[in-house]
């Protein structure tokens, strides 16, 4: 891997490897060729890795890496920081991996589903099914998962559909709501509350803890693609789930 | 073999090492928040030291045993009583069946761990059995105790099995204790008093000289928005030298960030798995177990330390634990 990078410590168990300083493809193919390589070859002591945008957080036990670790070789950090630049970082290329998984997700839009459907339709001087035919378009990518489990932050939005935030949140958002932020898009797998422009709701299950092997629908480096259904598809898709 | 919840105490949940490996889909490593104490008071029962175990927060439940069972007490001081007579913190202790255990108000740190040999059977949810109260998941369905539920515990291992045995060949009511214990490692008024040691964090520079200054030479007070997800200060407030356009990145245990406010926030067991304000320090995870022994109202203050300190304070604590556990070893 070619792109410039820093190490900086996240505290006494983790670091940090930063890739650069803005939302960009090429950047978060770096984060995600580091994350696929050091999953494919752990250290001794590596705990787990997590995917922002711009960098991949490391936490490791410093205890067990220096136990695994030369004799002489005082720092965990320095062994870690030395194990990345040496060997993961320059293994670490995405281009040989095979192409991104495609998660298709049926939406159904607007109505009580999506009741700011309207609104985001009027702040972009379009029709609500422009804003459903403009939202549906392009292939999402899955920057990275956060603020709560499973709940993607997407980029590739058209600015044309771009709302900004209710000015009152909502109290609760049901689990499963599609919606927009500013230029963002994504869904809230869970209920909770939020501020975002809720255009509708997706009948699939995006975390389900319960499901041991892989509770998140989707993972960072996934690309999304949106798909417009009706209510009675949606109502048939939920039937027997709680 | 059972826990009846008869009180259930303001925030009773159990807890174990945390649910490590999944921060990537965004789920929370949860956890003892304490979690030394709680590695302790599975040692001196025989448990893995991450096993599950009940977590106790500011005021006591009421719990009664419904057989034989094997338990240990540690972290902060609840002054927990059987028929009357106090029951000592840092060693195991056999209870009898029918026997009723009350915690009072913490008189000394917040949180304290009740592990009983075996461990609590709960299920494991994505390999752990700490509960997610925001995701209403893990531990005892996934929130906390109330009244009235009964949590089962798993069959003790040798050890909680013989120590138990030798306990109880020393005659007992309804409990007795074992004639040593090991002594408290951190949660004491004089350890609690001494500063929190942090370490630079990823936007240290960002803050003004003496936005950084006001950091390590001012008291803050713990507010009442404080629990398990984070610790909310109230001091001087921490401007940055100009506004900064942050991208969220992953923010680890102890993390503190300073939101617009400018009142800072250690992130607790429960944080978010990634976070979008600076940071200007991160809190050693040493340290992390003693904030997690102050409550709303108390004070602390921040000294500095460089990130080799850090690491040297870990690799102390780790060899702290690792002798509790020859020692506990040896004394069957």
């Amino acid at each position: 891997m070619e792109h410039a990078y820093t190490i900086l410590p996240l505290g006494e168990a983790g670091l940090l490897v930063r890739f650069g300083s803005e939302i960009r493809p090429d950047i978060h193919r770096c984060v995600k060729a580091l994350a696929d390589d050091l999953a494919a070859h752990p250290f001794p002591g590596l705990v787990e890795t997590v995917i922002s945008y711009t960098g991949l957080a490391v936490y490791y036990d410093p205890f067990r890496v220096r136990r695994a670790g030369a004799p002489g070789q005082d720092s965990a950090f320095r062994i870690v920081s030395d194990l990345l630049a040496r060997e993961c970082i320059p293994r670490a290329d995405d281009s040989g991996r095979a192409a991104p998984r495609v998660v298709e997700i049926p939406v159904v839009y607007g109505g009580e589903y999506g009741p700011d459907l309207d609104f985001v339709a009027e702040h972009s001087g379009l029709s609500p099914e422009e804003v459903v035919r403009i939202h549906t378009a392009p292939k999402y990518l899955v920057y990275m998962i956060g603020f709560c489990p499973g709940f993607p932050y997407l980029g590739g939005m058209d600015k044309r559909i771009a709302t900004p935030r209710r000015a009152t949140p909502r109290v609760a958002i049901p689990a499963r709501s599609i919606g927009i932020a500013g230029e963002q898009t994504g869904g809230y797998p869970v209920s909770t509350p939020g501020g975002w422009q809720i255009i509708g709701r997706t009948p699939t299950d995006m975390f389900r803890p319960d499901r041991a092997d892989d509770p998140s629908l989707l993972h960072a480096g996934d690309l999304v693609k949106f798909t417009a259904i009706s209510e009675e598809e949606y109502l048939a898709r939920r039937e027997g789930q709680p | 073999m059972s826990l009846s919840i008869i009180r259930p105490g303001l925030m009773t949940t159990v807890q174990d090492g945390g649910r490590w490996g999944w921060q990537k889909i965004g789920v929370i490593p949860s956890g003892a928040m304490d979690i030394y104490s709680l590695r302790t008071a599975n040692i001196l029962v025989g448990n893995d030291e991450y096993e599950a175990a009940v977590e106790i927060t500011l005021t006591g439940p009421t719990i009664e045993f419904t057989s034989d069972t094997l338990i240990a007490i540690t972290g902060g001081d609840f002054r927990p009583i059987i028929d009357g007579q106090p029951v000592p913190m840092f060693r195991p202790v056999a209870v009898r069946a029918g026997a009723i255990l009350r915690f009072g108000a913490c008189r000394t740190g917040c949180r304290a761990y009740l592990a009983a040999a075996g461990g609590y059977d709960v299920p494991l949810v994505m390999g752990s059995r700490s509960t997610c109260l925001r995701g209403g998941f893990g531990g005892w369905e996934g929130r906390a105790l109330r009244k009235g539920d009964v949590l089962p515990t798993k069959e003790p291992g040798e050890f909680g099995q013989k120590m138990m045995y030798n306990i109880f060949s020393r005659g007992a009511h309804s409990f007795q204790k074992a004639g040593w214990r090991i002594s408290q490692t951190h949660v004491t008024e004089e350890r609690l008093r001494k500063p929190i040691r942090v370490m630079a964090g990823l936007q240290y520079d960002a803050f003004t000289d003496q936005a950084r200054y006001d950091f390590f030479n001012t008291s803050f007070l713990i507010t009442t928005q404080s629990d398990r997800m984070g610790y909310r200060l109230e001091g001087p407030e921490l401007p940055l030298r100009a506004p900064l356009e942050m991208i969220s990145e992953a923010s680890p245990l102890g993390t503190v960030q300073v939101p617009p406010s400018g009142r800072p926030i250690i992130l607790m067991a429960d944080h978010q798995t990634t976070a979008g304000y600076p940071v200007i320090a991160q809190v050693s995870l040493v340290d992390a177990a003693r904030v997690a022994q102050l409550k709303p109202g108390d004070r602390l203050d921040f000294r500095l330390i460089s990130q080799e300190e850090g690491e040297r304070l870990y690799i102390e604590m780790e060899q702290c634990m690792e002798n509790i556990k020859i020692a506990v070893a040896g004394m069957l």
